[in-house]
């Protein structure tokens, strides 16, 4: 590999400050949509006490699940030694904690009380699995900091691999952590199943790596510098592979739920006749999120097509976050069984309805906006971007 | 114990209760305190009640939802709806499948010796008392709603607006989690909880679990009972027979 350089952005164009406004705007529609909701209380919001967690949870849990996946371009390249990824371990790190600030950000502002944020930074639970969560949330910000100054720092260099195998043991307990806040909640019929947990980490690796691709393709698209095919053809068929294997995971889930006497109800729920669900689960999250991105990406028809990637990884975006609000809402209308082999008729046991409002999107959307405004601003003051990741250069031995 | 307390009096009480007591203002507390001298809260006792589903008629459950209300000051949301509305107690009616037998029971918080609420709290806001009560400490509530997540029992309410007018015994705030206290306030004066007083016959029995000569404990060695969501292994202070 030849030597690579680093440079910022320019960051002055009219395309760059436009760029910025409207990001900005989302996330004054959002800090506006919090005010709102924080000011009157929750029952201006779609969330009941039947559907604790609604639209903010689903964009804060893919945020942060995008997060600890955005991570993985840069473990492939120091934890295992694939100098093709080298270059691209900077961008991978300011995604991640980008993406994580933007998730964190919307689960904060969804609290009844944001104000006691305090609270939750002193008094700690360690039963709690959120409790670790807010741990491994902290952590993450500081080891790919350090991974970040390893990577930066010439006379660093050295310690990189170390830092970054920590970095990506540190990624896998926090999205197994993620996954658990699911898993392991006993008495929901959706939830309770340890698989949630190794689920959570694959689904990271395909978020996160879809939005990596379009934070990459895009910037170097708009700053007019070469991006060779070497570089973009390996993440998209390592992208394909990952959501092959979240399609994996998900029937695995199913299938072992249906073995279930007691869970046959809620996963007819889901498959079947849960009207909105069920309709989000087939054609939002398994046909639109996974296969028709996994047909652009090996079809020879649009292989290779940098608009088909483009395109296929917003739609895992999208297949991303309906999987995760068919999980959290669909978890959650569907409701416990309280008395086996009775029937409820008054009181409790129906379906529960959820009509997500336009500040939960709106602060949601913010997250996102947060997490774009963060990368485009740190790529401007300090030289995350190679100045080019032409074939020739990310690969000498590339034959033209 | 019914004397009135004066300032003084108050910060020493105060000063002696146990941990997790927390004060909001003179004369208000998040958890009614005892007096650690006359009363403490130990794990010898575990305050317990058993619903008779066969002697508990409909009007029962009615009474023991409006006297929680009446109690602590819930049930008159002025904005919430559907859902949203705070329901510390309700009124359930259940048919087996196979005979079609219906019985009508009162649900609310199951007061767990493993309670999944307080081990999901990230801040200990849910806790469980010696004596087995399981509260909500409203100072350190977040209102991340993990408890409700984890409840088996959909038991607790999140205050989803503004209150004004509560019950100085029962403070409650917009954005942090509530539910039954099995009237905590109450019982530490050595008084039943409001829902079992409203009942005029022996079809719910509040007491001390641990107590072999308590009429609560004296039943459930009598009787056939059941836990809801036994499988769990919760051990709940409630208990149903009849179902």
């Amino acid at each position: 590999m030849s030597i690579i350089r680093y440079e910022q952005t320019q960051g002055k164009s009219l395309g760059f400050y436009a760029l910025v406004a409207g990001l900005g705007a989302f996330i004054l529609a959002a800090l506006g949509s919090v005010y709102f909701m924080e000011h009157n209380g929750h029952h201006v919001t779609g969330m009941s006490n039947r559907i604790v967690w609604g639209m903010p949870h689903v964009f804060a849990l893919f945020l942060i699940v995008a997060a600890s996946g955005a991570l993985n371009i840069a473990s492939i390249a120091s934890v295992f030694n694939k100098k093709v990824y080298k270059p691209l371990s900077r961008l991978s790190g300011l995604v991640a904690l980008a993406l994580l600030a933007g998730g964190l950000m919307v689960l904060v502002l969804d609290l009844g009380r944001p104000d006691r944020l305090i609270v939750a930074m002193t008094e700690y639970n360690f039963n709690s699995i959120f409790a670790w969560n807010i741990i491994l949330y902290n952590g993450f910000f500081v080891i790919v900091g350090v991974y970040l100054w390893m990577m930066f720092e010439r006379r660093m260099n050295k310690y990189s691999r170390s830092v970054g195998i920590a970095a990506f043991t540190w990624r896998l307990i926090l999205t197994t952590g993620t996954g658990s806040i699911f898993g392991f909640l006993v008495a929901r019929q959706a939830y309770d199943a340890v698989i949630m947990a190794p689920m959570f980490v694959i689904m990271s690796f395909a978020f996160g790596l879809a939005f990596f691709i379009l934070v990459l393709m895009a910037s170097y698209k708009w700053t007019a510098r070469p991006l060779g095919d070497a570089t973009v053809n390996r993440l998209s068929n390592l992208l394909g592979v990952f959501v092959a294997a979240v399609l994996y995971f998900v029937a695995v889930y199913h299938l072992g739920n249906l073995y279930l006497a007691e869970n046959s109800g809620v996963e007819n729920f889901i498959l079947l006749d849960g009207g909105i669900y069920t309709k989000l689960f087939w054609y939002g999250q398994i046909i639109l999120g996974s296969l028709v991105p996994l047909a652009l990406l090996y079809s020879p028809a649009t292989k290779g097509n940098r608009t088909m990637l483009g395109l296929a990884s917003v739609l895992i975006i999208l297949g991303g976050l309906i999987q995760l609000y068919v999980i959290i809402i669909g978890g959650q209308a569907y409701p416990m069984e309280l008395f086996p082999g009775k029937e409820i008729l008054e009181g409790y046991g129906t379906i529960a309805s959820y009509t997500p409002t336009l500040p939960e999107i709106m602060l949601g959307l913010g997250g996102v906006a947060v997490a774009i405004i963060a990368i485009t601003y740190l790529v401007k003051f300090l030289p995350f971007l190679p100045e080019s990741l032409a074939d020739d250069v990310v690969d000498p031995h590339h034959k033209k | 114990m019914e004397k009135t307390i004066n300032r003084r009096d108050f910060i020493k009480t105060t000063t002696a209760t146990t941990a997790g007591v927390a004060t909001l203002a003179t004369g208000i507390t998040l958890t009614t305190f005892v007096n650690a001298n006359e009363n403490p809260v130990t794990n010898e006792k575990r305050w317990g009640m058993l619903i008779d589903t066969n002697r508990l008629t409909e009007t029962d459950i009615d009474g023991m939802v409006s006297a929680c209300q009446n109690e602590h000051g819930w049930g008159s949301d002025k904005l919430s709806t559907g859902d949203q509305k705070a329901s510390w107690i309700k009124k359930l009616k259940v048919k087996d499948t196979a005979t079609g037998r219906i019985s009508n029971l009162a649900l609310m918080c199951q007061h767990c010796e493993e309670p999944p609420c307080v081990d999901v709290c990230p801040t200990n806001a849910s806790m469980k008392r010696e004596d087995g009560i399981v509260l909500v400490d409203k100072h350190l509530c977040i209102g991340c709603r993990y408890c409700m997540m984890a409840c088996p029992y959909e038991a607790r309410s999140f205050v989803h607006e503004e209150l004004t007018d509560q019950k100085e015994h029962m403070p409650r705030g917009k954005g942090t989690v509530e539910s039954c206290t099995m009237c905590v306030h109450k019982v530490d004066k050595g008084e039943q909880p409001a829902c079992v007083a409203s009942v005029n016959s022996d079809a719910v029995i509040f007491g001390d679990l641990y107590d072999s000569s308590s009429k609560i404990n004296q039943t459930l060695k009598k009787v056939q009972s059941t836990q809801i969501r036994a499988d769990l292994n919760l051990n709940t202070a409630v208990r149903y027979s009849g179902i």
